[in-house]
Protein backbone atom coordinates (compact mmCIF):
# COMPACT_ATOMS: atom_id res chain seq x y z
CA UNK A 1 0.00 0.00 0.00
CA UNK A 2 1.29 3.33 -0.84
CA UNK A 3 2.24 5.82 1.72
CA UNK A 4 -0.16 8.57 1.24
CA UNK A 5 -2.92 5.48 1.20
CA UNK A 6 -1.37 4.39 4.89
CA UNK A 7 -2.11 8.44 6.35
CA UNK A 8 -5.81 8.55 4.41
CA UNK A 9 -6.79 5.22 6.43
CA UNK A 10 -5.38 6.50 8.95
CA UNK A 11 -7.06 9.68 8.77
CA UNK A 12 -10.29 7.54 8.44
CA UNK A 13 -9.73 5.49 11.79
CA UNK A 14 -9.31 8.96 13.82
CA UNK A 15 -12.80 10.08 12.20
CA UNK A 16 -14.54 6.98 12.45
CA UNK A 17 -13.60 7.16 16.44
CA UNK A 18 -14.38 10.53 16.88
CA UNK A 19 -17.84 9.74 14.68
CA UNK A 20 -18.75 7.44 17.21
CA UNK A 21 -17.42 9.16 20.07
CA UNK A 22 -19.82 11.81 18.66
CA UNK A 23 -23.04 9.58 18.66
CA UNK A 24 -22.73 8.67 21.83
CA UNK A 25 -22.44 11.71 23.92
CA UNK A 26 -25.55 12.97 21.60
CA UNK A 27 -28.39 14.09 23.70
CA UNK A 28 -30.21 11.62 24.65
CA UNK A 29 -33.86 10.97 21.84
CA UNK A 30 -37.05 12.18 23.74
CA UNK A 31 -39.51 8.99 22.84
CA UNK A 32 -36.57 6.51 22.24
CA UNK A 33 -33.86 6.98 24.81
CA UNK A 34 -30.77 5.89 24.14
CA UNK A 35 -31.92 3.19 21.42
CA UNK A 36 -31.75 5.60 18.94
CA UNK A 37 -28.33 5.80 19.08
CA UNK A 38 -28.01 2.95 16.08
CA UNK A 39 -29.45 5.47 13.33
CA UNK A 40 -25.89 7.14 13.36
CA UNK A 41 -24.99 4.18 12.23
CA UNK A 42 -28.11 3.23 9.86
CA UNK A 43 -28.40 6.66 8.21
CA UNK A 44 -24.98 7.40 6.61
CA UNK A 45 -24.93 3.65 5.23
CA UNK A 46 -28.51 3.57 3.73
CA UNK A 47 -27.67 7.33 2.32
CA UNK A 48 -24.74 6.19 0.84
CA UNK A 49 -25.70 3.22 -0.47
CA UNK A 50 -27.97 5.27 -2.84
CA UNK A 51 -24.16 7.29 -4.10
CA UNK A 52 -22.55 4.30 -4.85
CA UNK A 53 -25.05 2.88 -7.34
CA UNK A 54 -24.46 6.17 -9.55
CA UNK A 55 -20.09 5.67 -9.63
CA UNK A 56 -21.18 2.16 -10.45
CA UNK A 57 -23.40 3.45 -13.44
CA UNK A 58 -21.13 6.42 -14.17
CA UNK A 59 -18.38 3.88 -14.59
CA UNK A 60 -20.25 1.64 -16.94
CA UNK A 61 -21.24 4.31 -18.89
CA UNK A 62 -17.29 4.71 -19.20
CA UNK A 63 -16.66 1.36 -19.69
CA UNK A 64 -19.33 1.34 -22.92
CA UNK A 65 -17.93 4.59 -24.11
CA UNK A 66 -13.85 3.31 -24.10
CA UNK A 67 -14.51 -0.43 -25.00
CA UNK A 68 -14.02 -0.03 -28.16
CA UNK A 69 -11.33 2.92 -27.54
CA UNK A 70 -9.37 2.59 -25.23
CA UNK A 71 -8.35 -1.27 -23.57
CA UNK A 72 -6.81 -0.02 -21.00
CA UNK A 73 -9.16 2.63 -19.51
CA UNK A 74 -12.05 0.32 -19.94
CA UNK A 75 -10.30 -2.05 -17.80
CA UNK A 76 -9.99 0.12 -15.25
CA UNK A 77 -14.18 1.75 -15.56
CA UNK A 78 -15.12 -1.93 -15.43
CA UNK A 79 -13.17 -2.61 -12.12
CA UNK A 80 -14.08 0.39 -10.34
CA UNK A 81 -17.92 -0.67 -11.89
CA UNK A 82 -17.10 -3.52 -9.86
CA UNK A 83 -15.86 -2.38 -6.84
CA UNK A 84 -18.63 0.40 -6.62
CA UNK A 85 -21.47 -2.47 -6.42
CA UNK A 86 -19.61 -4.91 -4.24
CA UNK A 87 -19.65 -1.60 -2.23
CA UNK A 88 -22.83 -1.12 -2.37
CA UNK A 89 -24.28 -4.36 -1.37
CA UNK A 90 -22.02 -4.44 1.55
CA UNK A 91 -23.36 -0.64 2.97
CA UNK A 92 -26.59 -1.85 1.70
CA UNK A 93 -26.67 -4.91 3.49
CA UNK A 94 -25.53 -2.90 6.88
CA UNK A 95 -28.48 -0.65 6.42
CA UNK A 96 -30.80 -3.29 6.30
CA UNK A 97 -29.43 -5.28 9.28
CA UNK A 98 -29.12 -1.99 11.25
CA UNK A 99 -32.72 -1.01 10.07
CA UNK A 100 -34.18 -4.44 10.92
CA UNK A 101 -32.32 -4.36 14.34
CA UNK A 102 -33.96 -1.00 14.75
CA UNK A 103 -37.24 -1.59 13.65
CA UNK A 104 -37.31 -4.64 16.42
CA UNK A 105 -36.59 -2.62 19.08
CA UNK A 106 -38.54 0.26 18.08
CA UNK A 107 -41.67 -1.03 16.34
CA UNK A 108 -41.63 -4.50 18.10
CA UNK A 109 -41.30 -5.97 14.20
CA UNK A 110 -38.25 -7.35 12.41
CA UNK A 111 -39.91 -6.44 9.15
CA UNK A 112 -42.99 -4.12 7.75
CA UNK A 113 -43.50 -4.06 4.30
CA UNK A 114 -43.55 -0.40 3.82
CA UNK A 115 -42.83 1.47 0.92
CA UNK A 116 -39.03 2.58 2.34
CA UNK A 117 -38.22 -0.62 3.44
CA UNK A 118 -39.71 -2.62 0.39
CA UNK A 119 -37.67 0.08 -2.23
CA UNK A 120 -34.35 -0.35 -0.18
CA UNK A 121 -34.67 -4.07 -0.20
CA UNK A 122 -35.19 -3.66 -4.14
CA UNK A 123 -31.52 -1.62 -4.15
CA UNK A 124 -30.10 -4.52 -2.76
CA UNK A 125 -31.21 -7.34 -4.42
CA UNK A 126 -30.72 -4.93 -7.92
CA UNK A 127 -26.78 -5.05 -7.31
CA UNK A 128 -26.80 -8.62 -5.85
CA UNK A 129 -28.53 -9.56 -8.89
CA UNK A 130 -25.57 -7.71 -10.86
CA UNK A 131 -22.79 -9.43 -8.41
CA UNK A 132 -24.56 -12.83 -9.50
CA UNK A 133 -24.54 -11.73 -13.24
CA UNK A 134 -20.79 -10.97 -13.15
CA UNK A 135 -20.58 -14.37 -11.75
CA UNK A 136 -22.82 -16.35 -14.33
CA UNK A 137 -21.89 -14.43 -17.62
CA UNK A 138 -19.32 -15.64 -20.44
CA UNK A 139 -16.14 -15.12 -19.99
CA UNK A 140 -15.28 -12.04 -22.28
CA UNK A 141 -18.64 -10.60 -22.53
CA UNK A 142 -19.15 -10.12 -18.48
CA UNK A 143 -17.94 -6.65 -18.95
CA UNK A 144 -20.73 -5.80 -21.36
CA UNK A 145 -23.52 -6.86 -20.35
CA UNK A 146 -22.87 -5.98 -16.80
CA UNK A 147 -22.10 -2.26 -17.94
CA UNK A 148 -25.98 -2.65 -19.41
CA UNK A 149 -27.49 -4.28 -16.62
CA UNK A 150 -25.67 -1.09 -14.44
CA UNK A 151 -27.40 0.97 -15.91
CA UNK A 152 -30.90 -0.38 -16.07
CA UNK A 153 -30.08 -0.42 -11.92
CA UNK A 154 -29.04 2.54 -11.82
CA UNK A 155 -32.60 3.50 -13.93
CA UNK A 156 -34.54 1.80 -11.19
CA UNK A 157 -32.84 3.38 -7.69
CA UNK A 158 -34.83 6.77 -8.54
CA UNK A 159 -38.55 4.91 -8.92
CA UNK A 160 -37.20 3.19 -5.74
CA UNK A 161 -36.40 6.44 -3.97
CA UNK A 162 -39.34 8.74 -5.58
CA UNK A 163 -41.92 5.97 -4.30
CA UNK A 164 -41.62 6.97 -0.86
CA UNK A 165 -44.05 9.87 -1.61
CA UNK A 166 -46.25 7.46 -3.49
CA UNK A 167 -46.94 5.21 -0.76
CA UNK A 168 -47.93 5.07 2.54
CA UNK A 169 -45.20 4.74 4.79
CA UNK A 170 -44.63 3.68 8.44
CA UNK A 171 -41.02 4.65 8.12
CA UNK A 172 -40.80 8.05 9.67
CA UNK A 173 -40.36 10.94 7.12
CA UNK A 174 -37.15 11.57 5.08
CA UNK A 175 -34.64 13.10 7.66
CA UNK A 176 -33.69 15.69 5.30
CA UNK A 177 -36.18 17.49 2.90
CA UNK A 178 -38.71 15.19 4.38
CA UNK A 179 -41.16 18.52 4.96
CA UNK A 180 -42.86 19.92 8.29
CA UNK A 181 -42.72 17.22 11.29
CA UNK A 182 -39.36 15.12 9.90
CA UNK A 183 -35.78 16.05 10.74
CA UNK A 184 -33.76 16.13 13.61
CA UNK A 185 -32.75 17.75 16.88
CA UNK A 186 -30.14 20.64 16.11
CA UNK A 187 -27.77 19.42 19.11
CA UNK A 188 -27.80 15.88 17.03
CA UNK A 189 -26.82 17.20 13.49
CA UNK A 190 -22.72 17.42 14.55
CA UNK A 191 -22.78 13.75 15.26
CA UNK A 192 -24.95 12.97 11.90
CA UNK A 193 -22.25 14.99 10.32
CA UNK A 194 -19.55 13.52 11.29
CA UNK A 195 -20.74 9.69 11.20
CA UNK A 196 -21.81 11.02 7.43
CA UNK A 197 -18.11 11.95 6.58
CA UNK A 198 -16.45 8.51 8.60
CA UNK A 199 -18.47 6.46 6.67
CA UNK A 200 -18.19 8.29 3.29
CA UNK A 201 -14.68 8.08 3.62
CA UNK A 202 -14.61 4.67 5.00
CA UNK A 203 -16.56 3.78 1.96
CA UNK A 204 -14.39 5.46 -0.08
CA UNK A 205 -11.23 3.69 1.22
CA UNK A 206 -13.38 0.22 0.54
CA UNK A 207 -13.74 1.21 -2.83
CA UNK A 208 -9.83 2.05 -3.48
CA UNK A 209 -8.99 -1.41 -2.01
CA UNK A 210 -11.32 -3.69 -3.69
CA UNK A 211 -10.70 -1.41 -7.25
CA UNK A 212 -6.38 -2.33 -6.44
CA UNK A 213 -7.17 -5.73 -5.95
CA UNK A 214 -9.49 -6.14 -8.99
CA UNK A 215 -6.63 -4.15 -11.31
CA UNK A 216 -4.02 -6.67 -9.71
CA UNK A 217 -6.21 -9.52 -11.24
CA UNK A 218 -7.06 -8.18 -14.46
CA UNK A 219 -3.18 -7.54 -14.82
CA UNK A 220 -2.06 -11.62 -13.48
CA UNK A 221 -5.23 -12.38 -15.97
CA UNK A 222 -3.70 -10.61 -18.78
CA UNK A 223 -0.26 -11.67 -18.05
CA UNK A 224 -1.49 -15.46 -17.85
CA UNK A 225 -3.01 -15.04 -20.99
CA UNK A 226 0.39 -13.24 -22.55
CA UNK A 227 2.17 -16.44 -21.35
CA UNK A 228 0.72 -18.70 -22.57
CA UNK A 229 1.34 -17.06 -26.06
CA UNK A 230 5.03 -17.33 -24.94
CA UNK A 231 6.72 -13.52 -25.76
CA UNK A 232 6.38 -12.50 -21.91
CA UNK A 233 7.64 -13.42 -18.93
CA UNK A 234 3.78 -13.51 -18.00
CA UNK A 235 3.97 -15.70 -14.34
CA UNK A 236 6.93 -16.35 -12.26
CA UNK A 237 7.05 -20.46 -12.82
CA UNK A 238 5.27 -22.66 -15.07
CA UNK A 239 4.15 -22.12 -18.44
CA UNK A 240 7.14 -21.31 -20.09
CA UNK A 241 9.50 -23.40 -21.35
CA UNK A 242 12.68 -24.19 -20.45
CA UNK A 243 16.06 -22.37 -21.60
CA UNK A 244 16.99 -25.55 -23.00
CA UNK A 245 14.35 -26.32 -25.16
CA UNK A 246 13.72 -22.79 -26.11
CA UNK A 247 17.62 -22.17 -27.21
CA UNK B 1 -36.72 0.36 -46.02
CA UNK B 2 -37.70 2.71 -43.27
CA UNK B 3 -37.16 1.59 -39.94
CA UNK B 4 -41.04 0.42 -39.91
CA UNK B 5 -40.78 -1.91 -42.36
CA UNK B 6 -38.08 -3.65 -41.07
CA UNK B 7 -39.82 -4.17 -37.58
CA UNK B 8 -42.60 -5.64 -39.49
CA UNK B 9 -40.68 -7.76 -41.27
CA UNK B 10 -39.40 -9.34 -37.98
CA UNK B 11 -42.68 -9.53 -36.59
CA UNK B 12 -44.06 -11.12 -39.23
CA UNK B 13 -41.23 -13.71 -39.29
CA UNK B 14 -41.66 -13.76 -35.51
CA UNK B 15 -45.63 -14.44 -35.80
CA UNK B 16 -45.28 -16.42 -38.33
CA UNK B 17 -42.37 -19.35 -36.81
CA UNK B 18 -45.17 -19.34 -34.00
CA UNK B 19 -48.03 -20.19 -35.82
CA UNK B 20 -46.56 -23.02 -37.58
CA UNK B 21 -45.10 -24.75 -34.36
CA UNK B 22 -46.97 -23.05 -31.56
CA UNK B 23 -44.28 -24.06 -28.79
CA UNK B 24 -44.70 -20.84 -26.86
CA UNK B 25 -48.10 -20.03 -26.56
CA UNK B 26 -49.30 -23.59 -26.01
CA UNK B 27 -46.51 -23.82 -23.36
CA UNK B 28 -47.61 -20.96 -21.78
CA UNK B 29 -51.09 -21.03 -21.90
CA UNK B 30 -50.60 -24.73 -19.98
CA UNK B 31 -48.16 -22.89 -17.16
CA UNK B 32 -50.27 -20.14 -16.51
CA UNK B 33 -53.24 -22.35 -15.49
CA UNK B 34 -51.16 -24.90 -13.48
CA UNK B 35 -50.27 -21.83 -11.52
CA UNK B 36 -53.76 -20.97 -10.94
CA UNK B 37 -54.86 -23.91 -9.73
CA UNK B 38 -51.45 -24.41 -7.60
CA UNK B 39 -52.31 -21.16 -5.95
CA UNK B 40 -56.40 -22.16 -5.61
CA UNK B 41 -54.40 -25.05 -2.90
CA UNK B 42 -52.84 -21.38 -1.21
CA UNK B 43 -56.17 -20.29 -0.25
CA UNK B 44 -59.62 -21.20 -0.05
CA UNK B 45 -60.78 -18.69 -3.40
CA UNK B 46 -64.76 -19.89 -3.48
CA UNK B 47 -64.91 -19.11 0.50
CA UNK B 48 -63.59 -15.62 0.97
CA UNK B 49 -64.69 -13.52 -1.63
CA UNK B 50 -63.45 -9.98 -0.24
CA UNK B 51 -60.36 -11.78 0.21
CA UNK B 52 -60.08 -12.88 -3.29
CA UNK B 53 -60.89 -9.43 -5.03
CA UNK B 54 -57.97 -8.29 -2.80
CA UNK B 55 -55.28 -10.69 -4.22
CA UNK B 56 -56.50 -12.17 -7.28
CA UNK B 57 -55.10 -9.28 -9.25
CA UNK B 58 -51.83 -9.85 -7.80
CA UNK B 59 -52.36 -13.42 -8.43
CA UNK B 60 -53.01 -12.93 -12.31
CA UNK B 61 -50.13 -10.71 -12.88
CA UNK B 62 -47.53 -13.15 -10.68
CA UNK B 63 -49.56 -15.88 -13.20
CA UNK B 64 -48.82 -13.89 -16.48
CA UNK B 65 -44.84 -13.04 -15.35
CA UNK B 66 -44.02 -16.81 -14.80
CA UNK B 67 -45.46 -17.78 -17.94
CA UNK B 68 -43.85 -15.10 -20.23
CA UNK B 69 -40.76 -15.99 -18.59
CA UNK B 70 -40.79 -19.77 -19.51
CA UNK B 71 -41.23 -18.05 -23.50
CA UNK B 72 -38.83 -15.82 -23.55
CA UNK B 73 -35.56 -17.75 -23.54
CA UNK B 74 -36.88 -19.99 -26.22
CA UNK B 75 -38.31 -16.55 -28.29
CA UNK B 76 -34.08 -16.19 -29.03
CA UNK B 77 -33.05 -19.62 -28.25
CA UNK B 78 -34.78 -20.09 -32.36
CA UNK B 79 -32.32 -17.66 -33.12
CA UNK B 80 -29.12 -19.22 -32.33
CA UNK B 81 -29.65 -22.06 -34.24
CA UNK B 82 -27.72 -22.22 -37.86
CA UNK B 83 -25.84 -19.00 -36.57
CA UNK B 84 -29.05 -17.11 -37.11
CA UNK B 85 -28.03 -14.05 -34.68
CA UNK B 86 -25.05 -13.64 -36.28
CA UNK B 87 -26.44 -13.18 -39.70
CA UNK B 88 -28.70 -10.47 -38.02
CA UNK B 89 -25.51 -9.14 -36.41
CA UNK B 90 -23.83 -8.87 -40.48
CA UNK B 91 -27.04 -7.06 -41.75
CA UNK B 92 -27.57 -3.78 -42.30
CA UNK B 93 -31.22 -3.55 -41.07
CA UNK B 94 -31.12 -1.50 -37.34
CA UNK B 95 -30.45 -4.13 -34.46
CA UNK B 96 -33.27 -2.24 -32.74
CA UNK B 97 -35.53 -3.24 -35.26
CA UNK B 98 -34.73 -6.95 -34.58
CA UNK B 99 -35.41 -6.21 -30.87
CA UNK B 100 -38.72 -4.46 -31.10
CA UNK B 101 -39.72 -6.86 -33.64
CA UNK B 102 -39.36 -9.72 -31.19
CA UNK B 103 -40.47 -7.70 -28.39
CA UNK B 104 -43.84 -6.84 -29.88
CA UNK B 105 -44.26 -10.68 -31.18
CA UNK B 106 -43.85 -11.57 -27.38
CA UNK B 107 -46.10 -9.06 -25.97
CA UNK B 108 -48.61 -10.69 -29.10
CA UNK B 109 -48.04 -14.59 -27.62
CA UNK B 110 -48.37 -12.72 -23.94
CA UNK B 111 -51.53 -10.81 -24.58
CA UNK B 112 -53.05 -13.98 -25.94
CA UNK B 113 -52.57 -15.80 -22.84
CA UNK B 114 -54.45 -13.08 -20.88
CA UNK B 115 -57.16 -12.78 -22.93
CA UNK B 116 -58.09 -16.92 -22.28
CA UNK B 117 -57.16 -17.02 -18.88
CA UNK B 118 -58.56 -13.55 -17.48
CA UNK B 119 -62.01 -15.65 -17.81
CA UNK B 120 -60.97 -18.60 -16.43
CA UNK B 121 -59.56 -16.67 -13.29
CA UNK B 122 -63.22 -14.97 -13.28
CA UNK B 123 -64.50 -18.62 -13.50
CA UNK B 124 -62.36 -20.52 -11.10
CA UNK B 125 -62.38 -18.06 -8.53
CA UNK B 126 -65.34 -16.65 -8.19
CA UNK B 127 -64.27 -13.14 -8.94
CA UNK B 128 -67.14 -9.95 -9.14
CA UNK B 129 -65.11 -7.10 -9.79
CA UNK B 130 -66.15 -4.11 -8.37
CA UNK B 131 -64.57 -1.00 -9.96
CA UNK B 132 -64.47 0.13 -13.67
CA UNK B 133 -63.30 -3.03 -15.08
CA UNK B 134 -62.43 -1.62 -18.58
CA UNK B 135 -59.63 -0.03 -17.13
CA UNK B 136 -58.08 -3.32 -17.30
CA UNK B 137 -58.41 -2.74 -21.01
CA UNK B 138 -55.31 0.04 -20.33
CA UNK B 139 -53.94 -1.74 -17.07
CA UNK B 140 -53.09 -5.12 -18.28
CA UNK B 141 -51.75 -4.23 -22.04
CA UNK B 142 -49.04 -1.82 -20.02
CA UNK B 143 -48.04 -3.93 -17.72
CA UNK B 144 -47.58 -6.78 -20.17
CA UNK B 145 -45.93 -4.59 -22.43
CA UNK B 146 -43.13 -3.37 -19.10
CA UNK B 147 -42.67 -7.31 -18.33
CA UNK B 148 -42.00 -8.23 -22.21
CA UNK B 149 -39.98 -5.06 -22.83
CA UNK B 150 -37.32 -5.78 -20.10
CA UNK B 151 -37.89 -9.17 -20.08
CA UNK B 152 -36.74 -9.89 -24.52
CA UNK B 153 -34.37 -7.80 -23.59
CA UNK B 154 -32.61 -9.97 -20.90
CA UNK B 155 -33.27 -12.76 -22.85
CA UNK B 156 -31.19 -11.44 -25.07
CA UNK B 157 -28.34 -10.29 -22.64
CA UNK B 158 -28.55 -13.48 -21.28
CA UNK B 159 -28.32 -15.63 -24.28
CA UNK B 160 -24.70 -16.74 -24.22
CA UNK B 161 -24.05 -17.01 -20.62
CA UNK B 162 -23.16 -20.45 -19.31
CA UNK B 163 -26.70 -21.09 -17.39
CA UNK B 164 -29.23 -18.82 -19.45
CA UNK B 165 -32.34 -20.45 -18.11
CA UNK B 166 -31.02 -19.29 -13.91
CA UNK B 167 -29.60 -16.17 -15.07
CA UNK B 168 -32.93 -14.63 -17.18
CA UNK B 169 -35.57 -14.23 -13.40
CA UNK B 170 -32.26 -13.40 -11.17
CA UNK B 171 -32.01 -10.16 -13.78
CA UNK B 172 -35.81 -9.97 -14.69
CA UNK B 173 -37.40 -9.90 -11.24
CA UNK B 174 -35.16 -7.04 -9.71
CA UNK B 175 -35.62 -4.66 -12.62
CA UNK B 176 -39.41 -5.09 -13.30
CA UNK B 177 -40.35 -5.22 -9.58
CA UNK B 178 -41.61 -1.80 -10.20
CA UNK B 179 -43.60 -2.39 -13.29
CA UNK B 180 -44.88 -5.29 -11.44
CA UNK B 181 -45.96 -3.34 -8.36
CA UNK B 182 -47.79 -1.15 -10.03
CA UNK B 183 -49.93 -3.41 -12.22
CA UNK B 184 -50.54 -5.52 -9.33
CA UNK B 185 -51.87 -2.07 -7.68
CA UNK B 186 -53.84 -0.88 -10.63
CA UNK B 187 -55.48 -4.54 -11.14
CA UNK B 188 -56.43 -4.56 -7.60
CA UNK B 189 -57.87 -1.43 -7.81
CA UNK B 190 -60.40 -2.03 -9.75
CA UNK B 191 -61.07 -5.44 -8.80
CA UNK B 192 -61.80 -3.93 -5.27
CA UNK B 193 -63.03 -0.73 -6.04
CA UNK B 194 -61.09 0.48 -3.19
CA UNK B 195 -59.31 3.69 -4.49
CA UNK B 196 -58.53 4.39 -7.88
CA UNK B 197 -55.83 2.91 -10.28
CA UNK B 198 -54.79 6.54 -11.88
CA UNK B 199 -51.82 6.79 -10.12
CA UNK B 200 -50.66 3.37 -10.89
CA UNK B 201 -51.39 3.51 -14.68
CA UNK B 202 -49.02 6.88 -14.51
CA UNK B 203 -46.56 4.86 -12.87
CA UNK B 204 -46.62 1.94 -15.28
CA UNK B 205 -46.77 4.42 -18.43
CA UNK B 206 -43.75 6.32 -16.86
CA UNK B 207 -41.94 3.10 -16.51
CA UNK B 208 -42.93 1.47 -20.06
CA UNK B 209 -41.61 4.81 -21.50
CA UNK B 210 -38.05 4.86 -19.95
CA UNK B 211 -37.65 1.28 -20.19
CA UNK B 212 -38.56 0.65 -23.95
CA UNK B 213 -36.22 4.09 -24.78
CA UNK B 214 -33.23 2.62 -23.07
CA UNK B 215 -33.76 -0.73 -24.13
CA UNK B 216 -33.99 0.20 -27.39
CA UNK B 217 -30.74 2.59 -27.02
CA UNK B 218 -28.76 -0.53 -25.30
CA UNK B 219 -29.69 -3.43 -27.72
CA UNK B 220 -27.04 -3.00 -30.25
CA UNK B 221 -24.44 -3.13 -27.46
CA UNK B 222 -25.30 -6.39 -26.14
CA UNK B 223 -26.01 -8.05 -29.52
CA UNK B 224 -22.41 -7.62 -30.81
CA UNK B 225 -21.58 -7.63 -26.58
CA UNK B 226 -18.28 -10.20 -27.67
Amino acid sequence: MPKWALAYFGLTLIVMAYGFYAAMVAPKEATMGNLYRVFFYHLPHTILSFVFPYLNCAASFLYLYWRNRNVERAAAADAFALASAEITVLYASIGLATGMLWGRAAWGIWWAWDARMTTYLLLWLLYVSYLLVRRLSATGQTAVISAVLAIFAAIDVPICFMSIRWWRTQHPSAVFGGGDNSGIDPTMVPAVLWNMLAFAMWGAFLLGMRYAIERRRQRQSNAHALGFLGDEPGLSGGFRAAPSEAR
Amino acid sequence: MNYAHHVLTHLRKDLRLEWRTKDSINGMLFFALLVVVVLAMAFDPASYPTMTRQISGGLLCVAVLFAAMTALNQSWARETSNNVLDAHRLSAAPASALFVGKALANFLFVMAVEVVLAPIFTIFYNLHPLGETWKLLIILPLGTWALVVNGTFFAALSLRSRNRETLLPLVLLPISMPALLAMIQASTAVLTGEFEPTLWIKVLVAYVIVFTTTCVLLFQTILSAD
